[in-house]
């Protein structure tokens, strides 16, 4: 059994590609729900447009990555009104119920043969997405690996840029929830006849927090094409949004720092026990498991971690347990 | 009830004078109206469950919205203020017609409600209930939030009136405790005060002795009247009669959804379709073997 191996490659996804971008979702989902309590259900809708939106204009139209990532915005941002406009002056559950919805047509929209020609169909895109910025690499040529970190001189780019986005969005969150701004979306969590009652355009709030969650989900996708260089339209599926919200809840929802504890604490179980069970059914200590089965067997451990975490410390990692023991409405 | 040494003063003295002329009838106009509503209806299903014909509230005076349970007095808060839409009606507040306005815009023009279940947003600090109150911060603003420089002073300036308030309402040890660990007394103080944060020209009280101990409510008494003085109109919705007597300058009834009497305190309680409204017509008919006045009385 090799030990060095499942912690290096554990360590490795703990803090890797698939771990910012999560981390970007998560972060999108703590304004949204965390902080506004707006139920989005379907963020996979908004990463999605963040890699299809750099994809098309990068491959199929042949522009800058840059302009890219600002049409990337931008879509996220029509998103966030297209879904907003009709479901915010509702009840919470109704934004729930358009998003989820929404998310998987985005999904089937963007693999349908119809768009083939601009979206890839169920192909997807692939090509030099992320040249522009992989030209930028300033790491020597002749990079080989860091000593226990096995990424490639590509991929390392990617993961010291990733984790400066990750910071720059948290520290905007930061300044965000602790102005009067913050407190007002936190009054909207809790009660928002009260926030109306006080002259606050709670509409027009509840719209910046959806279109702020929605742009940085964006930039996870944008992150995504940029490091795979290439855009799967069924990676998109909505577990995508419940892994999202997995690791908010671990992290501690309404917590500034919670997506990003959350995010490598969730790929460090994920990983952790997948290269953990395989090696252990390599060197013959588990016989009733078959290789096959590692998959799976670690979403179960990570559900059970999950139901655990909720009986015995509902407000996750970092959450203030005095909040939540008191009567919200 | 130490209500003469109070309303002595000047401004009540004032509101006072100016409703002495007024007739006591349902509908009739004020000197100077803060609010008119005109044909105010509200229908849930085949019910209606307001229907205001005409009704001024005075500018500066405590006027007292009573009925007995479902004469709708919340409903028509409700309507008045924008947080329910109404079936038919215009109302104008200080002249300027506001019927269909959007509930945070009437608040941000001077008319700020509180709420008969208390809205005190409990997970947040008492302090930060009481900045959430204050009107036109910049740091309100999206992008000018993100840049503490742009609101820091603001943010002071709003503290040192949110501690005035609270000193006056007797909250200021409780500033950093979260809203939830108040008593339910104190929640209704706190609104009132979070209320009072956005300066309202109108403040409109929903029940706001509901729940509350006998001691607070003296002092919560004492607090109505002292908006008074600081030239507030006061409009309120009550059942307790003890304390619509002690402090309101207007009495306005309504029964079944529409107002049927209007008038001083001391000439409400005694209009005969008052007493009819709360206890029923035949309240004090003798009790027949055919048993008609029995039923009547349960409509």
């Amino acid at each position: 059994m090799d030990w060095s191996f499942v912690l290096t490659q554990t360590l490795t996804q703990a803090i890797g590609i698939q771990a910012i971008i999560y981390c970007l979702a998560a972060i999108g989902l703590n304004v949204q729900f965390g902080y506004t309590g707006l139920l989005n259900f379907g963020q996979v809708a908004f990463v999605a447009a963040g890699s299809y939106a750099v994809g098309v204009i990068v491959l199929t139209f042949d522009l800058s990555l840059w302009l890219a990532i600002l049409v990337g915005i931008v879509v996220a941002t029509i998103i966030a009104l297209l879904l907003g406009i009709p479901t915010l002056r509702l009840r919470a559950d109704y934004l729930a119920i358009v998003t989820i919805a929404f998310s998987e047509l985005v999904r089937l929209t963007v693999r349908s043969i119809a768009f083939k020609d601009v979206l890839g169909g169920a192909q997807g895109l692939n090509g030099k997405i992320g040249q522009d910025f992989h030209d930028t690499n300033p790491l020597p040529a002749d990079f080989q690996s860091l000593p226990v970190l096995s990424w490639t001189r590509q991929d390392l780019w990617v993961v010291i840029v990733g984790w400066i986005v990750v910071a720059l969005f948290t520290l905007l969150v930061w300044l965000l929830v602790r102005s009067p701004w913050g407190r007002i979306v936190k009054g909207i969590r809790e009660d928002e006849n009260a926030v109306v009652s006080l002259g606050k355009n709670v509409f027009a709030y509840k719209m910046q927090a959806l279109i702020l969650g929605g742009v940085i989900g964006a930039f996870g996708g944008i992150v995504w094409a940029i490091a795979k260089q290439s855009v799967q339209p069924d990676t998109f599926r909505p577990e995508f949004t419940f892994f999202a919200y997995t690791i908010l809840l671990l992290g501690g929802a309404a917590r500034v720092f919670g997506p990003i504890v959350g995010a490598i604490l969730f790929w460090i179980v994920l990983a952790g026990t997948g290269e953990f069970l395989g090696q252990a059914i390599q060197a013959g200590w588990i016989d009733f498991l078959q290789p096959t089965d590692v998959g799976n067997i670690r979403f179960v451990l990570m559900g059970s971690g999950l139901i655990a975490l909720m009986v015995f410390r509902p407000q996750g990692i970092f959450g203030d347990r005095r909040e939540l023991a008191l009567d919200a409405k | 009830m130490p209500s003469d040494s109070v309303t002595s003063s000047s401004l009540a003295a004032k509101a006072k004078e100016a409703l002495a002329t007024v007739d006591a009838r349902p509908g009739v106009s004020k000197p100077d109206p803060i609010l008119i509503a005109d044909h105010v209806t509200r229908r849930f299903g085949g019910l209606t469950a307001v229907n205001v014909e005409h009704v001024e509230i005075q500018r500066g005076a405590i006027t007292a919205l009573i009925g007995p349970n479902g004469a709708g007095k919340t409903t028509f808060f409700n309507l008045i203020t924008g947080f329910d839409d109404a079936d038919e009606g215009k109302w104008t507040f200080n002249g300027r017609q506001v019927s269909g306005m959007a509930p945070y815009r009437l608040a941000r023009i001077g008319m700020v409600r509180t709420f008969q279940l208390t809205k005190a947003l409990s997970r947040m600090t008492v302090i930060d209930n009481m900045r959430l109150g204050a009107k036109h911060q910049t740091g309100e603003r999206f992008f000018a939030a993100i840049f503490p420089f742009l609101w820091n002073s603001q943010e002071k300036k709003i503290d040192q009136k949110s501690m005035g308030l609270l000193e006056r309402f007797n909250l200021h040890e409780k500033v950093a405790d979260f809203a939830g660990s108040l008593s339910g007394g104190q929640r209704k103080l706190l609104e009132m005060a979070r209320a009072l944060m956005a300066e309202p020209e109108l403040i409109m009280l929903d029940e706001p002795m509901a729940g509350v101990n006998p001691a607070l409510k003296q002092s919560l008494l004492g607090h109505i009247k002292s908006m008074r003085e600081e030239g507030t109109t006061v409009l309120f919705v009550e059942h307790d009669m003890d304390m619509v007597h002690d402090i309101s300058d207007w009495v306005i009834v309504m029964a079944q959804g529409s107002v049927i009497a209007e008038g001083p305190p001391d000439a409400v309680m005694k209009d005969q379709a008052v007493i009819d409204a709360y206890l029923g017509a035949h309240h004090d008919a003798q009790l027949t073997e055919s048993g008609q006045a029995l039923t009547e009385d349960g409509s």
